[in-house]
């Protein structure tokens, strides 16, 4: 039987003018990944802010753990850790000092907040920095030391807000594999992020949300197949090649092939099958191709296709 | 309460690690001293020597004004750094983080008396009164100071940055300090400004702290230690009455 651990329904917050949610519905079961996918501005922050009891929403109800964000808010923070999207480490304090003051704040002793210091300094490779003032860091190690801080209590929900943002791709691997290690252990994760490469490579689901609605709810797989997977790329060696692979792209992808730039093709396609069986088509008919690659659609291609499917919809219905 | 301790141990170590706030602390009221006495204390006083019991007190009172109102832009700070957001998360009172900066902060004003009177004595100054009187008056010099910081607290909760909420401090502090008799006998001042000077609580601090530190003959004519001290009380109960609900109540409104 799964448990949920974080359960949100009709959460709106508004601020002035701006409706930062609209009335969002979340659900993540216990140990699992739930990925909020969207682009700046949607209301990811607004959602993580107040399911971790630093907002109240102005109407709705979530419970995390079991326990009521408004009036349980003490009870939830016993359970959650955060990581917001500026990594929120005190700058005149050294890695240690930080992690040790939380650890006293959660109510360990002096000694054993230094061992789960010392052991997540490790854990987080940043043992030879923990002396050093944390604004000396760089911003990997700083996102690294903000995630340490939010472990020191082993939450068992955590919370993600654009853990990547702003890093470079290996430290961005760095986090994924962090990500990876925390759900192994059965910690319940919620993230968010811009990007669906990520959502795609760490979550069991994923939400979109735009104007502070949620827009799709579905696994990765469900989603890529909504907006149409991957797309299968083609830049050929000579252009008079082209009508010949145009032919050859009909035949894999599920809409008519795009040419993005005169000597290139692109065409969505449902998995990876494809690029083989494009591969060896090329190679049967010698003709030579300086790009071939295959890459997911862009958070820009989701929401055309997840918001061109849903004008659809409406002219279905109108 | 146990929270607000680990705080105000950080507010600490900060203090220690971050080198302009400890000069606030520790540089400033010695420059400060050496400015007022050797350079203007012989134009004011005569020589040297005379002004010394008459500034110093007042050195202390400027210095723990300026530390005092610190505690606004720090809280600002963190806020805009996102480090209250962690704060927050954590199964702690909403309050200990506030509390926790001001009794850090009564560690601040404690080294920066210790660190004037200290170095006073180096170069001269006498106690004209009894360890008694000493330490009533380091007593309520931070006492003043933690009933002032409400001020610094609202400003730094209502101020868009850092730097607004300085810059409004200094903007409160200068009139209050500079306004008083802490540098030359109030007789001295124009007449439109003794009156102001009359009504700022800030020179009947100086006052008292004079009457305790250095001797009632240090003091203005016609005033008592008692009765200076008993104005110094009733100015903490209305700043505190006034400002700590205010205060308090913008930290609630944005934490």
């Amino acid at each position: 039987m799964t448990t949920t651990a974080i359960e949100a329904h009709g959460l709106t917050k508004r601020y002035g003018k701006t409706q930062a949610l609209a009335g969002i519905d979340l659900e993540v079961s216990e140990g699992r990944v739930l990925g909020v996918l969207g682009p700046n501005g949607a209301g990811k922050t607004t959602a993580v802010r107040i399911l971790a009891t630093l907002l109240r929403p102005d109407s709705g109800t979530a419970t995390v753990s079991g326990f009521d964000i408004v009036h349980q808010a003490k009870d939830v923070r016993r359970t959650i850790g955060l990581t917001g999207q500026y990594a929120s480490v005190d700058e005149d304090l050294t890695g240690v000092q930080n992690l040790v003051m939380i650890g006293r704040l959660l109510d360990l002793s002096r000694k054993n907040a230094i061992a789960r210091a010392t052991e997540l300094l490790a854990e987080f490779d940043l043992t030879d920095a923990g002396r050093r003032l944390t604004k000396t860091y760089s911003g990997g190690m700083r996102r690294r030391l903000d995630l340490a801080a939010s472990l020191i209590g082993r939450p068992s929900v955590v919370f993600l807000d654009e853990p990547t943002t702003g890093l470079d791709p290996a430290k961005r691997d760095d986090v994924w594999d962090m990500v990876r290690a925390l759900v192994r252990q059965g910690t319940t994760v919620l993230l968010t992020t811009q990007y669906l490469e990520e959502a795609d490579a760490l979550a069991n689901e994923i939400t979109v949300i735009d104007h502070g609605r949620v827009i799709a709810h579905d696994t990765p797989q469900g989603l890529k197949r909504q907006v149409g997977g991957q797309t299968l790329e083609v830049r050929a060696n000579d252009i008079a090649d082209l009508p010949e692979i145009r032919r050859l792209l009909e035949r894999v992808g599920t809409r008519a092939p795009e040419q993005p730039s005169p000597d290139q093709l692109a065409v969505p396609v449902l998995d990876e099958t494809a690029l083989t069986s494009v591969v060896s088509e090329l190679a049967g008919r010698g003709i030579r191709v300086s790009e071939l690659s295959l890459r997911l659609p862009s958070l820009d291609e989701v929401f055309y296709s997840l918001t061109g499917a849903t004008k659809t919809d409406e002219e279905v219905a109108a | 309460m146990k929270d607000s301790l680990i705080l105000a141990r950080r507010t600490i170590t900060k203090m220690f690690r971050n080198p302009e706030q400890f000069i606030d602390v520790s540089v400033q009221p010695i420059i400060m001293t050496v400015l007022f006495v050797y350079i203007f204390g012989g134009a004011v006083a005569g020589n040297s020597a005379d002004y010394l019991p008459f500034v110093l007190p007042g050195i202390i009172v400027q210095t723990i004004m300026f530390t005092s109102l610190t505690i606004g832009v720090n809280l600002n700070t963190d806020i805009q750094k996102g480090v209250f957001d962690r704060f927050r998360s954590l199964p702690i009172a909403r309050s200990a983080p506030l509390f926790g900066a001001v009794f850090g902060d009564i560690v601040r004003h404690a080294i920066a008396t210790a660190v004037t009177l200290i170095f006073g004595v180096i170069i001269g100054y006498r106690f004209g009164t009894d360890w008694l009187h000493v330490a009533a008056a380091v007593l309520l010099i931070i006492l003043f100071a933690v009933s002032l910081c409400w001020v610094s607290v609202l400003i730094g909760m209502v101020a868009r940055s850092a730097g607004a909420v300085q810059g409004l401090s200094f903007l409160i502090v200068f009139p209050l300090t500079f306004g008083s008799s802490t540098f030359v006998p109030a007789s001295t001042l124009p007449e439109w400004l003794q009156g102001w000077v009359a009504i700022n609580p800030v020179t009947h601090v100086i006052e008292a702290m004079r009457g305790l530190l250095s001797g009632a003959e240090y003091m203005s004519p016609g005033m008592t230690v008692g009765g200076e001290v008993l104005w110094v009380l009733a100015s903490c109960v209305v700043l505190v009455g006034v400002f700590f609900p205010l205060a308090t109540w913008a930290y609630r409104r944005k934490v």
